[in-house]
C-alpha cells in the first residue's frame, strides 16, 4: 500500500483522508469548506470546495515539500523521465520563468529563437539577462515561424561562447519541433545547457510516435503545461530537471515568485492527472492522433484549405512535427485565420485555440469526441462555401526580424515616453506587443519599431485579433525610450 | 406489482406509463436502448430513458413529418432522412410511387435492429428496394452531397447527446447546400412549452431561418412528447407550405392517413400567438 507506484495519487489520496478525519477549520482559506460563500459552493460544488484548503502538516507545503508532495513529484519525476519534478501552480509562464531564472543572471546571455512565448521575455525582463536570438526559419508557403536550424544555433554558439544556455521550442504553437537531441549535444559540448519550453509538448512523453520529449532528449530543465494536453486544471504544470540541476536551488528560485499558499485543487489535478498519462497516456494519445489525422485527411478534402502534417518534415527547421496539433491554412479559401476562428465562434459556436494571419488551430486532445470533429468540419465547408473568396488583399504573414537595441530589462525599466503609434517608427519600443494567443511578442522591450512591424500591427488589429501587451489597452499609442 | 416507465419532461414534472413488460434493453456504442410494452401505449420505444415512439400514436409523428412536404413538393424524387432508425419515416414515404430513392442515415445499427425485432409496426419497409442505408453520422454524410436531393427529413432525437450535431448551423447549411434548387428540409423542432425545450426550439429555428430563404413552424399533438404540443420545422429554397400546397394533387394519390389530412396540413401552419412570439423572437 504505501509503495510509490504511478497507480497513486499521494496527494489525493491526503485530501481524502484529511476530508473524512472531518477537521474544525480555524485556519484559511475563510470560506471554511464553502460554508462562508453558499454561491461559489453552489457554483463549484460541495466536493471542490471542501477542498480547497490550505497547507498543513498532513496535507504538505508545496514551498517546502517533505510527504505527499515530495512523493507525488517524485512520481511525476519518475513519469517523465526527470531527475526532479516541481509541481507548479502559477501556470506554465512561472514554470518557464522560473527555468530561464535558474539558469541565468544579469547580464549572461541565453541562445533562443525569436517565436518564443511571452514568459521568456517577461524573464529576461525580471533578470536582466540578455537575448542572443536565432531567427527561425519561417515556412513561405504558410507564413509561419519554424523551428532554429542547428547550424545557426552552431553559429550563435561560436559567436556568444560565453551563453549560459539554449532554450528550443519543444514543439511551437503549431507543433513543429526543431532537431532537439542536436542541439542539446551542441549545448553540452560547450558548456551551456538547454531548456525546452514544452508547453505544448506534455504528450510527448507517453504517446507514441511523437517527437522526441525533452528528458528523453537530454535536456536539462523542461517546462511543461500539463493543463494543456495533460488534462490537469487549467494554471497547473510542471518544471522538470535533469541530473545536471541541482533541486535546491530551483526550488529557491521557484519560490521567489511562487505563490506560497498553493491551490490544493490545481495540486491534486496535477497528481490524478500525472497518474491517468502514466498509466492509460499511450492508448489515449493514440486516440487523439487518430481523431486528428481523421480531421486532416476530411478537411484537405474539403478543398482550400491545407491542413498540414509530417510532409513539412525538412530534416532541420522542421525536424519534426506534432501530429496531434490540428493547424489548418486558411488563406487560400479566401479568409484570415483570425476570421475563420471567429466565424467558427459567432456562426457555429465553436470555440478553437487561435487563429493568426493565415493560418488556425484546432486543439485536438483526449477530451474530443468524434461527433464534435464532425462538426468542426461540417462547419470548414460550410465557411468555405458560404464566405470564401480569392485570397487577393489578404497578408501574408511573415516573419519579422527584431532589431534588438536594448536588452529587455533595460528597456523596461528605461526613461519611456508615450507615443501614437503611427509616430514610433524607428524608436526603441520598452514595452511588448502580441496577439493573443499564441502569445508570442511582435515586439518585445528594446527592440526597435519598424514600419513594417507598424503595418503588421495595423493589419492584425482590423482583422480582430486580440492585441495585448502595452500599457494602453487600445493599442493606439506605444512606450518608446527617451532620447533615443 | 406496480412497473411503471417515467421520463422526466421537467425537474418537476415526469409522464409515466404502467409496463406490461420489458422486450429488451442493450446498450450501443452510442445510447441506451430500451423497449417495453404497455397497455394503454403498445410496445414503444426510448433512447438513453427519453421516449422516442410508442405505436399508439407513433402515426402523428411520422405522418406529420412526411406528408406535409410531400404535399407540397410537386415531385419528390430523390429523399434523404436523417435518423429514423425505428422505419416509421420509411413507411409513409414509401407510399409514394413517384420517389425514386430514399438514402437514410442513422448513427447507431443496434436501433434499426431492434427496431426490426421488437417494433415491426413502424419497422416494416426496410426492404424497399428503393432505399438504401448508411450507418454513419448524418453531418458527416449530408456535407459530401451537393443538389442531390428533392427533399430532406430530419428525424433527429433531442439536441443533447447524438442527436446533437443535427440541432447545429454546420448541419443545416450542409442541407441546404444537398439539397436542389427547389428543395425542402423538415425537421423535428422540439416543443415551445417548457422553458429548456423552448430554448432548444428557438436555437434550432434561429439557425434554420439563417440558412434558408423561407422557414416555417408546424405543430402536431403528441401525447407521448412533453407537453404533448410538438413542432416541425419547414425549411425551403422556394416553395412555400401554403401557398404551394397542392391539394387535390394529394388527394388524387389516395393515401389514406390517421392524422395528416390537406385541410389539417394548413391549420398547422397557424400557430399559438406566444409560439409565434417565440420565433419571432430569433427571427430578426
Amino acid at each position: 500500500m504505501n509503495q510509490l507506484t504511478q497507480e497513486r495519487a499521494p496527494i489525493y489520496e491526503a485530501l481524502e483522508r484529511f476530508r473524512r478525519m472531518r477537521v474544525v477549520p480555524f485556519d484559511v482559506p475563510g470560506h471554511k469548506r464553502g460554508r462562508g460563500n453558499p454561491e461559489l459552493a453552489a457554483l463549484l460544488g460541495e466536493a471542490c470546495v471542501q477542498m480547497d484548503v490550505n497547507s498543513m502538516k498532513p496535507l504538505d507545503n508545496l514551498c517546502h515539500p517533505v510527504s505527499v508532495i515530495r512523493d507525488a513529484e517524485i512520481l511525476a519525476a519518475e513519469a517523465f523521465g526527470a531527475a526532479h519534478a516541481f509541481l507548479m501552480v502559477g501556470g506554465t509562464t512561472s514554470a518557464v520563468q522560473s527555468m530561464v531564472l535558474s539558469v541565468v543572471a544579469r547580464g549572461d546571455k541565453i541562445i533562443l529563437p525569436r517565436n518564443v512565448h511571452r514568459s521568456v521575455m517577461g524573464a529576461l525582463v525580471l533578470c536582466g539577462a540578455q537575448p542572443v536570438y536565432v531567427n527561425p526559419a519561417c515556412d513561405s508557403r504558410l507564413g509561419i515561424p519554424l523551428g532554429m536550424e542547428v547550424e545557426d544555433v552552431a553559429r550563435a554558439i561560436r559567436e556568444n561562447p560565453d551563453a549560459k544556455a539554449v532554450l528550443v521550442n519543444n514543439p511551437t504553437y503549431y507543433g513543429i519541433c526543431s532537431d532537439l537531441r542536436s542541439i542539446v549535444r551542441l549545448a553540452h559540448e560547450n558548456g551551456m545547457l538547454c531548456l525546452a519550453d514544452e508547453a505544448h509538448g506534455t504528450h510527448f512523453y507517453f504517446g507514441e510516435d511523437l517527437p522526441v520529449p525533452a528528458m528523453a532528449a537530454g535536456a536539462d530543465m523542461a517546462a511543461v503545461s500539463m493543463h494543456k494536453s495533460g488534462g490537469s486544471l487549467t494554471q497547473s504544470s510542471l518544471l522538470l530537471a535533469g541530473p545536471a540541476m541541482r533541486e535546491g536551488h530551483v526550488r529557491q528560485i521557484i519560490n521567489l515568485t511562487q505563490t506560497t499558499s498553493a491551490s490544493y485543487l490545481l495540486l491534486s489535478s496535477l497528481d490524478i492527472s500525472r497518474r491517468n498519462l502514466a498509466l492509460r497516456g499511450k492508448a489515449s494519445f493514440a486516440r487523439v492522433i487518430e481523431l486528428a489525422e481523421y480531421a486532416r485527411r476530411e478537411i484537405n478534402a474539403i478543398g482550400g484549405y491545407y491542413a498540414y502534417s509530417r510532409e513539412l518534415i525538412n530534416g532541420d527547421s522542421i525536424f519534426d512535427f506534432d501530429v496531434t496539433k490540428l493547424s489548418v491554412h486558411t488563406l487560400d479559401i479566401g479568409l484570415a485565420g483570425i476570421e475563420v476562428y471567429d466565424l467558427l465562434r459567432d456562426e457555429y459556436d465553436i470555440q478553437i485555440e487561435f487563429g493568426d494571419l493565415g493560418n488556425i488551430l484546432a486543439y485536438i486532445s483526449i477530451g474530443d469526441r468524434e461527433r464534435d470533429i464532425e462538426r468542426l468540419v461540417g462547419a470548414l465547408a460550410e465557411i468555405r462555401r458560404r464566405f470564401g473568396g480569392d485570397k487577393t488583399g489578404l497578408m501574408e504573414q511573415e516573419y519579422i526580424d527584431p532589431e534588438v537595441a536594448v536588452s529587455p530589462q533595460q528597456a523596461f525599466y528605461a526613461d519611456h515616453e508615450s507615443l501614437p503609434l503611427g509616430q514610433t517608427a524607428g524608436r526603441v519600443c520598452s514595452e511588448f506587443v502580441m496577439c493573443y494567443p499564441p502569445g508570442i511578442p511582435i515586439l518585445a522591450p528594446g527592440e526597435r519599431i519598424t514600419e513594417k512591424i507598424l503595418d503588421y500591427i495595423q493589419y492584425a488589429k482590423e482583422k480582430g485579433c486580440s492585441m495585448t501587451g502595452p500599457e494602453d489597452a487600445g493599442i493606439e499609442r506605444l512606450n518608446v525610450l527617451k532620447g533615443v | 406489482m406496480d412497473f411503471w416507465f417515467s421520463e422526466a419532461h421537467t425537474a418537476n414534472v415526469k409522464l409515466s406509463i404502467r409496463i406490461d413488460r420489458q422486450l429488451y434493453s442493450g446498450k450501443s456504442e452510442f445510447q441506451r436502448i430500451d423497449v417495453f410494452d404497455s397497455p394503454e401505449f403498445g410496445r414503444f420505444l426510448t433512447l438513453d430513458g427519453y421516449m422516442m415512439l410508442t405505436e399508439k400514436d407513433e402515426f402523428i409523428y411520422h405522418e406529420m413529418i412526411t406528408h406535409v412536404p410531400m404535399a407540397v413538393h410537386p415531385k419528390v424524387r430523390d429523399v434523404l432522412v436523417i435518423g429514423a432508425g425505428d422505419g416509421g419515416v420509411v413507411r409513409e414515404l414509401t407510399r409514394y410511387a413517384s420517389i425514386e430513392h430514399i438514402d437514410m442515415v442513422e448513427i447507431d445499427p443496434l436501433v434499426v435492429e431492434v427496431c426490426k425485432k421488437y417494433l415491426p409496426q413502424t419497422a416494416c419497409r426496410f426492404d424497399d428496394p428503393r432505399l438504401s442505408i448508411h450507418y454513419e453520422d448524418g453531418l458527416k454524410f449530408v456535407r459530401h452531397c451537393e443538389d442531390a436531393y428533392d427533399l430532406i427529413i430530419v428525424d433527429s432525437t433531442d439536441p443533447f447527446g447524438p442527436g446533437e450535431g443535427l440541432f447545429t448551423r454546420e448541419f443545416y447549411g450542409n442541407c441546404f447546400k444537398a439539397l436542389r434548387a427547389d428543395g425542402i428540409m423538415v425537421n423535428q423542432h422540439e416543443s415551445p412549452f417548457y422553458d429548456a425545450d423552448a430554448v432548444a426550439m428557438q436555437r434550432a429555428h434561429k439557425r434554420i431561418v439563417e440558412s434558408f430563404p423561407i422557414s416555417r413552424v408546424y405543430q402536431a399533438h403528441i401525447p407521448t412528447y412533453p407537453s404533448g404540443h410538438w413542432l416541425f420545422g419547414f425549411a425551403s429554397k422556394q416553395y412555400h407550405p401554403l401557398r404551394d400546397l397542392n391539394e387535390t394533387a394529394w388527394n388524387l394519390l389516395g393515401l389514406k392517413c390517421r392524422y395528416y389530412t390537406t385541410t389539417l396540413h394548413k391549420g398547422a401552419f397557424y400557430l399559438p400567438a406566444y409560439v409565434e412570439e417565440l420565433l419571432k423572437d430569433v427571427e430578426a
